[in-house]
């Protein structure tokens, strides 16, 4: 009979979780941390171009991209883009969650109308946005029309085209961080309901003094999410606005892939990426360092 | 004890208030799909033009179907889609069971180095993905669309954390019975993580059935195109074509996700419950 030894394990079995190990661990290091690395080297380098190799040039591609007014309108855009979609969707999927705990007229209906565009393809949803927007035909329209308001192109307008894009954002991921609200919910001892209705609490001071700091945690796990989403989700941007009018509308993610892939300056491009990733990065430290220590009532 | 007080143990349930919010914003929510199915299946004329005497029809599916090579898109959709959950699973089956139940030098490291993945997506190392493709000759190739996902950081920590909850004493029975640790892993601890890898197939799934950025760079023929990427050269080269055919494409694109959550709303949202719960 073997036996298995768990304090000092056998070489064979080092050997034997290597292994299991390796066919994953390959393809995250061929297209993750390679390419995180090359990214940050490829930086200081210029771009190949025909015949010429690329050379050492410092930092001349950041230098590009403090002297490019596209970044940094990128860079403001994303920011506002950020700074909207993620406490407007993290409020409205909180009201979801909370309405759809409770005993209400048809239930069912509320959770499947809220967490549908979840499950829908950016790129079909945008198309049927795009439709929504469309001047003097689509939906929107029709309605400022019966209300007697000025026909306006919302996604040819430079005022209102990031606000559009914004909107569908929202849209989308509300019902996905609306499910991490529910589950947290219905983990919650229910005695503590009827504890507070006993105390005469009113629903308000139930909500802040009880639910608010108990679904903390899940807010910021949500947070987490939602600055990511901020970052990557581009899908739309291509369909609606394509970035314009004049950049209005442009992300960064939108802009790396016009650099990298419409002007093919796979340079510059590299130099963009290593500012996203020291952003996804940060990111994740502050969950790391600051949340994962700081929040735990369990 | 107050009179009053069994009255007010309902004091929190929702009031009418409350249920017609609930309502306005569900309607709001569901009114772009209502919207497009309605465009879908009505003549062009009343797309914008709302009657309950237009008539059906579903010629806005037969034109979009024949004005691009859908069927192709969707083949390779699912093949995509197939392809990409297979690896997934097998080889986040191995690392995690690795990670779970096997003591090697590294190890905390090399479960680190995995969880880099989580915050570094794959959708954000476009330039440096594409010249590996380059370099391996795959660019234009369902398998390069596949290839960076093949290993989901999120899976092997999700697996891992069920395979780290599954009794030691199981695998030792079975170790005494004389199975090898393969044999312990399809046996035993598949299993019983059957519920994760539910979830995680119809996250998964959803993911990469939408996925559009990485797949719109790689891709530049019809065989090689996802649904995400056909729809939208669809959409963007034919301009002019009206939008009922547009909705209908979309709609089409769309609709097996859409029905699969219809019909397993439950499953879908457990799912993506347990998968977002760590």
């Amino acid at each position: 009979m073997r036996t298995i030894d768990r304090t000092s394990p056998s070489g064979s079995t080092a050997v034997q979780g290597w292994l299991l190990l390796l066919p994953a661990f390959i393809l995250l290091l061929a297209f993750t941390h390679y390419p995180a690395v090359a990214t940050l080297i490829d930086s200081f380098y210029s771009t190949p171009k025909g015949a010429r190799p690329s050379v050492w040039v410092g930092l001349d591609n950041y230098d590009v991209m403090v002297h490019d007014p596209v970044f940094w309108k990128a860079a403001t855009n994303n920011l506002w883009f950020a700074l909207a979609t993620i406490p407007c969707s993290i409020g409205i999927a909180m009201a979801m969650a909370l309405w759809v705990n409770e005993r209400m007229t048809g239930r069912g209906f509320l959770r499947m109308a809220y967490f549908t565009p979840t499950v829908l393809p950016m790129i079909a949803v945008a198309n049927i946005w795009l439709f929504f927007y469309t001047p003097g035909y689509g939906l929107l329209e029709q309605i400022a029309g019966l209300l007697g308001l000025p026909a306006h192109n919302w996604l040819g307008d430079q005022h209102t085209a990031l606000g559009a894009i914004t909107v569908v954002a929202i849209w989308k991921e509300s019902g996905f961080f609306m499910i991490f609200y529910l589950a947290a919910l219905q983990s919650l001892n229910p005695s503590l309901r009827e504890a507070a209705a006993i105390e005469g609490a009113s629903r308000g001071y139930f909500f802040r003094r009880v639910l608010w700091p108990l679904l903390m945690p899940t807010t910021l796990f949500v947070m987490i999410n939602a600055v990511i989403n901020a970052v990557r989700m581009v899908d739309h941007v291509f369909v609606l606005t394509r970035g314009g009018p004049d950049n209005a509308s442009t992300l960064l993610v939108y802009h790396l892939f016009q650099v990298g892939f419409s002007y093919w300056d796979t340079g510059y491009a590299a130099a963009i990426t290593v500012v996203l990733l020291a952003v996804l990065a940060s990111v994740a430290l502050f969950q790391f360092f600051v949340l994962d220590r700081k929040v735990h009532y369990k | 004890m107050k009179p009053s007080a069994p009255s007010r143990l309902v004091y929190n349930d929702p009031g009418w208030i409350d249920t017609l919010a609930a309502w306005l914003l569900a309607l709001l929510w569901i009114l772009p799909l209502v919207y497009a199915v309605w465009t879908a299946f009505h003549p062009s004329e009343y797309s914008t033009r709302f009657s309950l005497l237009a008539p059906l029809t579903l010629d806005n599916f037969a034109h979009a179907w024949a004005a691009a090579p859908f069927a192709r898109y969707f083949l390779n959709t699912m093949l995509l889609v197939g392809m990409i959950l297979g690896c997934q699973l097998v080889l986040s089956t191995l690392a995690a069971y690795a990670f779970a139940r096997y003591e090697f030098p590294g190890k905390n490291l090399l479960f680190a180095l995995v969880l880099v993945q989580l915050m570094i997506m794959p959708d954000i190392l476009l330039v440096e993905n594409y010249k590996t493709m380059a370099r391996l000759g795959l660019v234009d190739t369902l398998l390069a669309v596949g290839l960076p996902y093949f290993a989901s950081a999120f899976a092997i920590f999700l697996l891992r954390q069920t395979f780290l909850g599954i009794p030691r004493e199981l695998d030792e029975a079975a170790r005494v019975e004389g199975a090898s640790a393969m044999q312990i892993l399809w046996r035993i601890y598949v299993p019983l993580a059957r519920p994760v890898y539910t979830a995680f197939a119809l996250v998964s799934v959803s993911f990469h059935w939408n996925n559009f950025l990485w797949p719109v760079i790689i891709t530049n023929s019809v065989t090689a195109r996802p649904l995400t990427v056909g729809l939208q050269v669809f959409s963007s080269t034919d301009q002019g074509v009206d939008w009922s055919i547009i909705t209908a494409a979309t709609l089409m694109t769309s609709a097996p996700l859409l029905i699969g959550f219809l019909l397993f709303q439950r499953q879908f949202v457990q799912s993506f419950m347990r998968a977002g719960i760590k």
